[in-house]
């Protein structure tokens, strides 16, 4: 890549100008010239990004690829501006400093996705879109897709949560009471391992709507790992806690309530985790075989009518959200357990 | 206990119960085979006096105290509290564990108030708590979680828990077991000084022989196990007591004696 060498030589002075106007603080010196020319580089990164759509004619006809520069160089700009000025952004600067290897990075990856594709299509044309192409699928056919998003969510949101609260009530009456789990643990046992998905079939034509059916896959779906984790977390709970909280008074409801269910917690949290995973899963197959609507149908429909553009906006609009639940029910569960030492950061 | 350090509205001699243990023999079920812990244990212990049981470490002294609190019945005989048959837990009898076995999700202020709010009686209550903590001087720790506390402030708060609910019978199952030697001697001044100034039976079970003749009006000494009662002994000392009292430490000869540990003395 020609932009990349010539960035080299421009970059350089610039970085040893920054690193003098930082002299008068000779400790922090290495770090900040350091930090300034990544800063540096990765502007040049997406200015060079810029620049690669503009050189060449584009392949194929998309529209957006003059706004896509443009939008590439305020981003460069910004880069700059927010490294030279870095310490009157406070936070948000500090913020940006620490990420500006991923920028750089990301300002490359996009320049070389940019020239392999449109370019000079070194990747086959119709099955790796440039990023022009999936930036006119957020522009051109956004109500479709935010209609998919909303309908995932909901579905995603009933079933969890439907799910999760019948997984957690099954798993302490079970690790609570004997009777209970004789009952329930052999049907657990016998019908938990089974992949949610191979109930599919069954789910479609027993329930009166596929809506309906794809809820209930994905509380099973959800629900098996919350049960097992809950049970374990209630089973694992050193009697001494029972004992000093009976010789203070405590009913049987305190016991469950207040010894049982805050001591699981830490376990039910990794079955809700696991479950959310699973029911992702369970989330796509049956949006792509039973429900009309949802972002496994949207990707389904894109492939049918090789509409691969679409369906890479769609895969990276679900990466988002997945990854966007799963931060969620992190910091959940860091505000609920700050009593746990060391606790697993995501 | 700490309703009198509060508000005087209790005398000592309503404060502590008396405990009568008849005959109560006691056994464990290890995978069919019968284990005998308890033979035939017989005693009174009269309103306010703190009884040290001494013994082999697992003679069955612990067993005793999960049968005085009422966390298991008695195989045979009877247990009895002011005269009434001990049917289960009851706050009036609380426990302090070897560990100190606060929870971890709770504050130092919830891990106290564990009691009055199992019993319903939190929202009134509440001074009772700060006045608990207060008493074992840990009032700046109240907001700490038990992970960021050493072991010795840790048994405190265990304390605590326990004095909060205003026991009429105190029971100590070995408390300072697993701390220091610094921190047991000076918490060993503090029990004394908290029991004198309250009034509550005590019950201390503890296999450390300096430390019952110490605390205790009485040592009660047990056997190995099945646990039989060897020896009655009154230590009939004022308090403050002293380390270095020289009956004291005659009393402590006699029981290593007793014990069949002579030979290191």
């Amino acid at each position: 890549m020609s932009t990349y060498s010539a960035s080299k030589t421009v970059a350089l002075p610039q970085s040893v100008e920054e690193g003098a106007a930082f002299a008068g603080r000779p400790l922090s010196l290495p770090t900040s010239l350091l930090a300034g020319g990544t800063g540096v580089f990765a502007s040049l990164a997406w200015v060079g990004f810029g620049l690669s759509c503009l050189l060449w004619e584009d392949l194929g006809d998309w529209s957006h690829t003059h706004a896509l520069a443009i939008a590439a160089f305020i981003i460069g700009g910004g880069i700059i501006a927010a490294t030279a000025g870095g310490k009157w952004l406070g936070r948000f600067g500090a913020g940006l400093q620490q990420r500006t290897p991923w920028l750089l990075a990301l300002g490359l990856f996009l320049t070389l996705w940019e020239v392999a594709t449109a370019k000079f299509a070194w990747l086959p044309l119709p099955f790796f879109p440039p990023p022009q192409a999936i930036i006119e699928v957020y522009t051109d056919d956004l109500p479709k897709l935010l209609d998919s998003v909303f309908a995932s969510i909901k579905l995603q949101l009933g079933g969890y949560a439907i799910g999760a609260v019948a997984g957690f009530l099954t798993g302490v009456s079970i690790g609570w009471s004997r009777s209970v789990g004789y009952w329930v643990h052999p049907v657990l046992r016998f019908i938990g391992p089974l992949p949610a998905t191979a109930w599919l079939p069954f789910a479609f034509f027993t329930f009166p709507s596929s809506w309906s059916a794809s809820t209930f896959l994905i509380a099973l779906a959800t629900g098996f790992p919350v049960t097992v984790l809950t049970w374990s977390g209630v089973a694992s709970v050193s009697n001494a806690y029972y004992d000093v909280a009976r010789t203070l008074g405590a009913k049987p409801s305190f016991l469950v309530l207040k010894v049982a269910i805050p001591a699981a917690l830490p376990h039910v949290f990794v079955g809700l985790f696991m479950g959310l995973g699973s029911s992702f899963a369970v989330l796509v197959v049956a949006e792509m075989i039973g429900v009309k609507a949802g972002l496994g149908w949207y990707l389904q429909w894109a492939q049918g009518w090789a509409a691969y553009s679409n369906m890479y906006a769609a895969l990276i609009v679900m990466s988002l959200l997945c990854s966007g639940a799963i931060t969620l029910l992190f910091r959940t569960r860091d505000r609920l357990l700050v009593w746990q030492k060391g606790v697993v950061k995501w | 206990m700490v309703a009198l350090a509060i508000a005087g509205c209790a005398s000592p001699a309503t404060v502590g119960a008396s405990l009568d243990v008849e005959a109560v023999s006691h056994a464990f079920d290890i995978d069919g085979a019968i284990l005998p812990v308890l033979d035939d244990i017989s005693f009174g212990v009269k309103p306010g006096e703190f009884v040290a049981l001494l013994g082999p470490s697992g003679c069955g002294k612990s067993t005793l105290l999960r049968l005085v609190a009422g966390l298991e019945p008695p195989r045979s005989g009877n247990l009895r509290e002011d005269g009434d048959p001990i049917a289960g837990p009851f706050p009036s009898r609380v426990v302090v564990f070897q560990d100190p076995t606060l929870f971890p999700w709770r504050t130092v202020w919830d891990n106290v108030a564990l009691g009055l709010e199992a019993q319903g009686i939190l929202k009134s209550q509440r001074h009772r708590v700060d006045a608990a903590i207060d008493l074992v001087g840990l009032s700046t720790f109240r907001n700490a979680y038990p992970h960021q506390l050493s072991g010795g402030m840790a048994q405190r708060v265990a304390l605590a828990r326990a004095l909060v609910n205003d026991p009429r019978i105190l029971i100590l199952d070995e408390p300072l077991g697993k701390l220091d030697s610094l921190t047991r001697i000076t918490m060993q001044a503090e029990i004394a000084s908290l029991w004198q100034r309250s009034g509550f039976t005590t019950l201390l079970v503890t296999h450390d022989v300096e430390e019952a003749v110490f605390l205790a009006n009485r040592v009660i000494v047990f056997s190995d196990r099945p646990a039989r009662i060897k020896a009655d002994i009154a230590v009939d000392r004022p308090y403050p007591r002293h380390r270095g009292d020289p009956i004291l430490a005659e009393l402590r000869r006699n029981i290593l004696g007793l014990l069949g540990l002579d030979a290191t003395w």
